[in-house]
């Protein structure tokens, strides 16, 4: 199979390339041969990127295949431009040992639809007690280890596992969250949560998690990674940390950038997340942060969740949206479009420096010869209404109804066409 | 007239005068030997409690009564909600077998406005989680005004257990509106730190706001919220924070002492202050079935259908 994609502006952050080119795809890789006989695919007024990673993305399989399977997942994610996606661990049984991880891979190879790249726990059955086998793990292909859904909550629990995931250069990501401030928490809490009579999660909840966290890190040598950084003061933190030399990485949600809590004012479930949205001054730090550096990439915290179950009175909702199939338009739209950061930035955020933190080295670009071609084009200029049907399985997407600009044309995992025209193949 | 009831927040300052003029003529009903009137005559009103109550779900039966209204009462326990329903399948039900308002009590903030997502006809706000209570908040304006002859400029003060307290949200935002002054009194726990910004003072010191305030109300504090660690002991909230007798001595004259019900004598009010003829919680109950009538009636349209009373 031999293609070119024509006419494109190339955005390749990795190599720092920005113009208008052909970009020749063949036997699975970007070629630099000649393009006779290739077929030629149209780009004209598209922008061609590497293709997007996820770092934070729930499969829900094994489990919870109502509300999304691997392959279900996998498509929403090729759907929304994403050729790698890192599944995380909070399946039931939970991915605390090989057997599981295996079964996720499996599944991904069969739906060929992204790249999956497993998380596993990092205590079994994310009960913050006793450490997985990292080591048999890693060696199992596993880059990344996270309790997602829940904080490791004993310091020394953090401590030992930073430390000797040292090993196997294994990231430890954590979800930075202060169980007992925390608890029965529906919303942010400040002045919309006040009036909304819903309990608050103050932003100290994070803070303190993420700041005993940097301490270890620091302590350790070892790799931390924040998930969904929600507030100001937890930017700052990250900030300070790595001035200092601190081994930390982060991720914002595209939610996070683009919401705030005063959007919850008509209790809607599709918004209660975890971490929760918050104020004006916290998603304004998120996105400095983003454009700064501070925080290296973006990550979807796709969370699928049945109807009925976010059909629910708001306390009872769990939290979480969907979100592969809009992350790329809400960043487009919410922080490119107003100048908040570049293009190249925006791009660097949702495949460069996520494929560099899960150490997913096909992906990411640069878009160069001999390289995977990994690859995505979108239209910017696109406008479309975010509604259902999704290609995931689940609809609870905190943007529905709302109009979002730059759509996802072509998908492209090593060389095969996955999303063709806006449209899933096969 | 609104659709649905379900904040006070929706209701302008002509709004809230007019359901409590229309309640001011509802009021009369109550003291006929036959308290009926055709008004409602014809429609149905579901009571849909998920919680346990026994005034305002009497108090909205007698109302809907009242006018002439059919009226189902639905609690939670002993119903297909027991079984696993949801609010929504529960909602859908109701709404298929022609209920024109659902008054709704739920332990969850926010469902009133859940259900109106799901129907078509009116609901109406009986008290959600810790949101809001905006009935509770519309008698206590009427009698307010019934005793003090107005509510613009008046002081109030709300003491208690405010963060929890879905009876202090709308009863704040609604004296707010009408003009008078609030002061939310408790210990900095149960005051929420945005609070100032619902247009209320706060202080700490029920002692120093007692001599100036018109309006003395006090609010129920659950038990439970000691073994959480909001106060150290009861001992400790009552001595600062409960209506004793010499706090009453404190207050003005003309000062009214309220309080929503149900109360827990001896903590955040004293027994013998709460049968002092200051004291107008009975009132308050009196007063629920007027302004609830006057509610029903003008959501549901009962001026097409005949006259006020």
């Amino acid at each position: 199979m031999k293609f070119l994609l024509k006419g494109a502006r190339v955005v390749d952050p990795a190599s720092g390339r920005d113009e208008s080119a052909d970009v020749l795809v063949e036997d699975g890789l970007v070629g630099d041969g000649s393009a006779a006989g290739a077929s030629e695919i149209d780009c004209g007024g598209l922008v061609l990127a590497p293709g997007l990673v996820d770092l934070h993305t729930h499969l829900r399989e094994p489990g919870r295949e109502d509300k999304e399977t691997v392959e279900s997942g996998t498509r929403a994610a090729a759907l929304g431009g994403f050729t790698a996606v890192s599944a995380m661990a909070n399946t039931d049984p939970v991915a605390d040992s090989l057997a599981v991880i295996q079964e996720v891979q499996l599944l991904a190879e069969r739906a060929g639809a992204c790249d999956v790249f497993p998380v596993a726990a990092i205590t079994k059955a994310l009960e913050g007690e006793s450490l997985v086998e990292i080591g048999e793990l890693a060696a199992g292909g596993v880059r990344m280890f996270s309790d997602d859904g829940h904080c490791v909550q004993q310091a020394r629990v953090l401590r030992m596992a930073l430390e000797y995931s040292k090993a196997f250069d294994a990231v430890i990501a954590e979800h930075a969250e202060e169980a007992s401030l925390a608890e029965g928490s529906q919303m942010h809490e400040g002045y919309h949560s006040s009036v909304l009579g819903l309990a608050g999660n103050p932003a100290a909840s994070e803070e303190i998690i993420v700041a005993r966290d940097l301490m270890l890190a620091k302590l350790t040598g070892g790799r931390l990674h924040v998930c969904h950084l929600s507030s100001a003061g937890s930017v700052n933190l990250v900030r300070r940390a790595k001035a200092e030399g601190v081994s930390v990485t982060a991720e914002v949600t595209p939610h996070h950038l683009a919401l705030v809590d005063e959007d919850l004012s008509g209790y809607d479930t599709n918004l209660k997340v975890n971490p929760p949205i918050r104020s004006v001054e916290d998603r304004d730090a998120l996105q400095a942060g983003l454009a700064d550096g501070t925080i290296d990439a973006v990550a979807t915290d796709h969370a699928p969740h049945a109807v009925e179950d976010k059909e629910q009175e708001f306390d009872q909702a769990p939290p979480g949206t969907i979100g592969l199939e809009t992350a790329l338009a809400v960043i487009l739209t919410d922080l490119v479009k107003p100048g908040l950061i570049s293009l190249e930035r925006a791009l660097e955020a949702l495949s460069v420096a996520p494929a560099r933190i899960l150490r997913a080295e096909d992906h990411g670009g640069p878009i160069e010869p001999g390289r995977p071609a990994n690859l995505m084009a979108f239209d910017p200029d696109a406008e479309w209404l975010v509604e259902a049907p999704f290609a995931s399985k689940s609809r609870n997407s905190a943007f529905l109804g709302r109009t979002l600009t730059g759509k996802v044309m072509h998908t492209i995992l090593r060389g095969e066409l996955i999303v063709h025209e806006g449209k899933l193949q096969a | 007239m609104i659709k649905h009831l379900l904040s006070v927040n929706q209701l302008s300052r002509e709004d809230v005068t007019r359901i409590l003029d229309t309640a001011e003529s509802f009021r009369e009903v109550g003291t006929r030997v036959i308290k009926k009137v055709p008004a409602l005559r014809g429609r149905t009103v579901v009571n849909l409690f998920y919680e346990n109550s026994t005034r305002t779900r009497i108090s909205f039966e007698l109302a809907a009564k009242r006018l002439s209204a059919d009226v189902i009462n639905f609690t939670a326990s002993g119903s297909s909600v027991s079984k696993g329903e949801s609010l929504k399948d529960t909602a859908l039900t109701l709404e298929a077998m022609g209920a024109d308002a659902i008054v709704i009590r739920h332990s969850s903030s926010g469902a009133a406005h859940t259900l109106a997502r799901f129907i078509s006809g009116s609901v109406l706000n009986a008290g959600d989680g810790t949101h809001e209570h905006p009935t509770q908040a519309l008698l206590d304006l009427y009698t307010i005004r019934e005793k003090l002859g107005r509510i613009e400029g008046l002081r109030t003060v709300i003491v208690g257990d405010v963060m929890h307290s879905r009876v202090a949200r709308s009863l704040t935002f609604s004296l707010a509106r009408m003009g008078a002054e609030v002061t939310l009194v408790g210990p900095p726990t149960l005051i929420p730190p945005d609070a100032p910004s619902w247009g209320a003072a706060v202080t700490y010191d029920l002692d120093e706001v007692l001599p100036k305030a018109d309006v003395c109300y006090m609010l129920r504090v659950q038990r439970e919220r000691q073994r959480r660690q909001y106060f150290p002991s009861v001992r400790e909230y009552s001595r600062l924070f409960g209506l004793s007798r010499d706090r009453v001595a404190a207050l003005p004259e003309h000062a009214m002492i309220m309080h929503p019900g149900p109360m827990n004598r001896g903590v955040e009010i004293a027994s013998d202050v709460a049968d002092l003829p200051q004291s107008v919680i009975t009132e308050q109950v009196t007063n629920g079935i007027a302004v609830r009538m006057s509610l029903l009636y003008l959501m549901l349209g009962g001026a097409a259908s005949g006259e006020a009373a």
